[in-house]
């Protein structure tokens, strides 16, 4: 059964211990990015999109950990995250595409997608709001006596504003069952983290809040998800926080057309040697998971359903104006 | 029914709603051990414990957002926000996530918070610590923002506040909380978020009120016995169109009085609003008495003078209902401001 027929809560499960699910969704992830720039670029998306060409790995190690009903606070980077979690390529590019059968009906956008049924808040456009609001999930947790744990994913840029401070900070000092993880690929916007920030290796800055600070290799799925796991056991032993920084890097610029002409010569070779499908595939071949032609197979029929996905969200319904009203206060409200 | 101070009606809200639903959880700078510097969550430690009443580090930003994620996954949080401008370093949680989650998820997500600050000047406390910055948040659709003026509305619009389903601003005046009033409480002190009230009868003017303006717009007209409808507006969004604007039909002339500077005040749309509706209504110009556009300034005349006193408010209105003519505020007599 193709992934892209399932329910997001199947797609999730899926991935749990199936690697080649998860290989397979993270060659979703890369051609839907692909996909959104080509579409971008021929002007049929407006606005901007920020795409997260080399961070599927990561996205996809953390859902393949994570239970459905462990909120996750994402950012405006998300549509590998939320295709990781379960929501399915349909929903999401028809949001991106202002479709009202988008995720959330085409009042959002590319920045903001959200599904409850597999635990993704709305993702923010706002660096580091995710931080705090996460750790809030997790006092609700804490309070209500569940045994779910929060997630934040942000960049190595958050690491620099008050709200990462000011979440860890809280988090620690209420022992909140929370995992941070920041998805450190090396740019924040247009500046590289070593103009912006005094080092490099930002799970160090756990040690001012008391909690453990794990680094790890984010284009590694493997990895990532033995990471994950002992800081959800951590988290729901009523140890607190865990800080999770995840070594990736931006294939892509920033946002829209940025071809980030800033990065050092050979940089962005030197990590595509990394490449997380790469990784990913050397380690099926070497395992005998598969063979060579059957993994391009696989890569080839998702690259065609995500052609068939684009045809049919072409053809849905753009929002009509009295949507634009809708879900602003939970009773029409006359001002 | 008793008599209590408005911090005490306060704490007795937060008190009464804590007891009703257990996702009720109050946190803020010194709320749980110490009763909250203003002694509105005073006993709530001791009856709910420190799991739902919890002081917290002196970190708006991380809290306020942190009860934004709370809301989301189903908990009520009310935080205290000690000094309304301390709310600057915390509005990205309320204006732009609070006030966007039902929105951004369709429905899926909603944020039932109250964020408690007060407000406002008179206690001496300088600039920083004296503003009522209402036009912050009242013009960011997703959010509900009220006001109350004595203990009976704090008491019933807290309680309002807790129960709604979306994000509310709760702002209380600073001045007011030693002022003691008559409180009845249970289902009849409730009150309506979006409902205005008739604080005073009168037919030759609507004078339209908020929160600390209330007493002293009564207090005028009692001591200069002015023929004035005061509506005491109570919530500033949803605002109650509707008790205004009948008011205005009735009385046939406008007034807002705010404590807030002159320019960008919310009384600015209630003018326009009603001008829209009742034009034929009106027999003067509608206008405002605020506060002038300036920092709230120390010095205890000078502070005096900031917030429309008593014998400003008697003086304008007096002239207004005699002439129909709009009077000039104080500070552009000769001399005054430049």
């Amino acid at each position: 059964m193709s992934q892209m027929t399932m329910t997001p809560v199947q797609r999730r499960d899926v991935l749990r211990d199936d690697p080649l699910a998860q290989y397979s969704r993270m060659l979703e992830i890369r051609h839907f990015e692909e996909l959104v720039n080509e579409l971008f670029a021929q002007g049929e998306i407006h606005g901007t999109t920020h795409l997260c060409l080399g961070q599927e790995a990561l996205a996809v190690g953390i859902a393949a950990e994570l239970p459905t009903d462990h909120a996750v606070a994402a950012t405006y980077r998300g549509h590998g995250v939320a295709l990781a979690l379960g929501m399915t390529p349909q929903v999401v590019l028809a949001e991106i595409m202002g479709r009202s059968a988008g995720c959330v009906g085409g009042v959002g956008g590319s920045m903001h997608l959200c599904d409850m049924s597999v635990g993704l808040l709305p993702t923010s456009a706002i660096i580091g709001a995710g931080i705090p609001i996460a750790a809030g999930a997790a006092l609700a947790y804490q309070t209500l006596e569940e045994q779910s744990v929060a997630v934040a994913i942000f960049g190595d840029g958050a690491a620099n504003i008050g709200a990462f401070h000011e979440g860890l900070n809280l988090a620690a000092v209420w022992k909140l069952p929370v995992v941070f993880v920041i998805d450190n690929n090396v740019y924040g916007e247009y500046s590289r983290i070593d103009r912006t920030t005094p080092f490099e290796d930002l799970h160090l800055r756990s040690a001012s809040y008391g909690i453990p600070g794990v680094t790890v290799d984010g284009m590694d799925s493997d990895l990532v998800q033995d990471t994950m796991r002992v800081a959800l056991e951590r988290a729901r032993n009523g140890q607190g926080p865990t800080l999770i920084e995840a070594k990736t890097y931006r294939f892509a610029g920033h946002s829209r057309a940025d071809t980030a002409p800033y990065r050092p010569e050979g940089e962005l070779e030197q990590w595509k040697k990394r490449d997380p499908l790469l990784v990913t595939k050397q380690r099926l071949l070497k395992k005998g998971a598969a063979s060579e032609d059957q993994l391009d197979q696989l890569e080839a029929t998702i690259k065609e359903e995500l052609e068939s996905v684009l045809d049919e969200v072409r053809s849905l319904p753009s929002p009509n104006p009295a949507a634009m009203f809708d879900h602003i206060y939970a009773e029409q409200v006359s001002v | 029914m008793g008599s209590m101070r408005m911090n005490q009606a306060i704490a007795t809200a937060l008190a009464e709603e804590m007891r009703e639903n257990s996702s009720v959880i109050v946190m803020g700078e010194d709320v749980a051990d110490a009763g909250g510097p203003f002694k509105t969550s005073e006993g709530l430690l001791k009856e709910f414990g420190p799991k739902r009443v919890r002081d917290t580090p002196i970190s708006e930003m991380g809290f306020t957002g942190a009860a934004v994620g709370a809301a989301a996954l189903g908990l009520r949080p009310v935080v205290e926000i000690m000094f309304v401008e301390f709310l600057g370093v915390a509005l990205d949680a309320v204006v732009t996530e609070a006030a966007k989650f039902r929105y951004l998820s369709q429905g899926q997500v909603s944020c039932p918070m109250v964020v408690r600050a007060s407000i406002g000047s008179g206690l001496g406390f300088g600039c920083q610590h004296s503003q009522t910055l209402e036009n912050w948040v009242a013009a960011t659709p997703g959010l509900k923002v009220a006001c109350p003026s004595d203990p009976q509305s704090a008491y019933g619009l807290l309680k309002a506040a807790i129960r709604d389903p979306d994000p509310v601003i709760f702002l209380e005046p600073r001045a007011l909380y030693a002022s003691r009033g008559e409180v009845v409480t249970g289902p009849d002190g409730l009150l309506e978020l979006g409902r205005a009230r008739i604080a005073r009868e009168g037919t030759k003017a609507t004078v339209v009120t908020l929160g600390r303006t209330t007493s002293l717009t009564r207090a005028a007209a009692q001591q200069a016995n002015l023929d004035i409808e005061i509506i005491d507006l109570l919530s500033l969004v949803p605002w109650d169109v509707k008790t205004v604007c009948a008011s205005v039909k009735r009385t046939g002339r406008l007034v807002v009085i705010e404590e807030a500077p002159h320019s960008g005040g919310w009384g600015s749309e209630i003018i326009s609003t009603i001008t829209a509706q009742a034009f034929a209504s009106l027999d003067a110009a509608p206008f405002r008495i605020t506060a002038p556009d300036v920092p709230v300034p120390y010095q205890r005349d000078l502070e005096a003078l900031y917030l429309p006193s008593e014998s400003e408010i008697v003086r304008q209105l007096e002239s207004y209902l005699v002439t129909g003519v709009v009077p000039q505020p104080w500070w552009t007599q000769e001399g005054i401001a430049r």
